[in-house]
């Protein structure tokens, strides 16, 4: 995949569009890469759905508080202005519209911006939800970071979601290792291509109209 | 004198029966209160219907009480982790019941029962599988679907400090669902690291006032801590 982004430099590419000021959510998995390439020095929010605002990056080894963890139950730390508050008020934050951004992975998003991101719906699968449905409704912009092809092959920018849904018509914005796609009125909306990406190449490996 | 304090966890897990639903808090193993749970598995109920964050981490706290078969049915928001074995392997076998509910309608649902709201329309799941039987409403142009309150006859509660009249003070994000699991149970039980006189929390920061706490146990500082400052440990527990 000739001038495809990885991981972090994809994550580089989402923080490079968060301005100060911001309060973000980062999801569970590769979203959590993102804080580590926030640009140094801007005032940027980060919110964890266990109860806090101010996150900070992982200790030092030897630092572990097990009273500190993000919503992978990772260790980290707390920065100067940070605070802590109950579920309720955590997940109110999401729903009353408080968060400005949150980051998701997603296994599907549709052109009208459904997402499907929590359950395969396979029979032997267990289902697992957490907060993936209260940030996918509730931050003011819901951006995706995902690979453009399922391993195999398959696009996960698609016409509808077969996997069930997490929210519809809530995500913006979705970033790949391929390409940057805004959701507009008539669909997926290419805004930028990495390497030597070409637009009928996207158009070939989604299936879809793309402008 | 009020003294919400008992000397002894078996004391605190007393009378739990069969049959019961028991909030647990915690957010993986912050703020689980794995010394109440250890107590209530030597203390013997079953057929119990655990409403947590998940399902069990690892072999202690709620996945021992999981794999010792007391527990008949798990209300959660994300059961499948990396260290949720216990579970995976019963709900693959058929032996335990699962509900999933969003993290977010499961708080606001115990939020609910604690506060004495009926029921109230959620955003959280409209035109997902979640909202398949539930009433839907529009509002002034959004969608929403109707949750109910889900409070319990026992909560289990891990906070840091708490006085004898039950106020309680938390630690970092060990708070999560312990503010609003103390107020949503018949009877609330709380494991601190330290009881201290009446009149030593700051009224200004009490999170948790003891209106919503019925007994509370000491258990000693953790490991990492030292008079209530973080010392450093070689790894997460």
């Amino acid at each position: 995949m000739t001038g495809a982004l990885d991981r972090r430099a994809l994550a580089a590419r989402i923080a490079h569009d968060i301005t100060e000021g911001s309060i973000v959510n980062l999801g569970i998995g590769a979203p959590t890469l993102i804080a580590d390439q926030l640009p140094a020095g801007l005032e940027i929010i980060l919110h964890t759905e266990n109860g806090m605002l101010g996150m900070g990056p992982a200790p030092e080894p030897g630092r572990i508080d097990p009273d500190l963890i993000n919503a992978g139950k990772q260790p980290v730390t707390e920065l100067v202005g940070a605070s802590y508050f109950h579920h309720a008020d955590s997940f109110g934050m999401m729903r009353g519209g408080h968060l400005d951004i949150c980051v998701l992975g997603a296994f599907q998003v549709s052109e009208h911006g459904d997402l499907a991101n929590w359950h395969t719906g396979a029979p032997d699968a267990i289902p697992a939800v957490g907060g993936a449905m209260d940030l996918a409704i509730g931050a003011k912009n819901v951006w995706v970071m995902t690979d453009l092809l399922t391993r195999d092959g398959q696009s996960k920018l698609v016409a509808e979601c077969t996997y069930p849904l997490t929210g519809t018509r809530c995500v913006s914005r979705v970033y790949t290792d391929r390409a940057v796609f805004d959701i507009v009125p008539g669909g997926f909306a290419v805004t930028e291509m990495f390497g030597s990406t070409t637009l009928d190449e996207l158009r070939s490996l989604t299936g879809l109209e793309l402008a | 004198m009020i003294s919400k304090t008992v000397a002894h966890l078996e004391e605190a897990v007393a009378g739990i029966e069969d049959g019961a639903t028991v909030l647990v808090g915690g957010f993986g193993l912050a703020g689980h209160p794995i010394a109440l749970i250890d107590a209530l598995l030597q203390q013997g109920a079953s057929d119990l219907t655990i409403v947590s964050n998940n399902a069990g981490n690892g072999d202690t706290g709620l996945a021992a009480l999981l794999k010792a078969g007391r527990v008949r049915k798990v209300i959660c928001s994300f059961p499948r982790q990396v260290d949720s074995w216990v579970f995976d392997g019963l709900y693959r076998a058929g032996e335990i019941e699962l509900e999933i509910v969003p993290q977010g309608n499961l708080a606001e649902r115990i939020r609910a029962a604690g506060s004495g709201i009926g029921a109230f329309y959620t955003p959280t799941g409209v035109g997902t599988l979640i909202a398949e039987g539930k009433e839907t409403r529009t509002i002034q142009g959004r969608d929403y679907i109707l949750e109910y309150p889900l409070g319990a006859d026992y909560a289990l509660v891990s906070a840091w400090k708490a006085d004898r009249w039950g106020n309680l003070v938390y630690r970092k994000t060990g708070r999560n669902f312990g503010p609003i699991m103390a107020a949503a149970a018949r009877t609330t039980i709380v494991q601190v690291d330290e009881v201290v006189d009446l009149g030593t929390l700051d009224p200004e920061t009490v999170v948790t006032p003891g209106i919503f706490v019925d007994r509370v146990v000491a258990i000693g500082e953790r490991a990492w801590l030292q008079d209530g400052a973080f010392v450093g440990s070689e790894s997460a527990s």
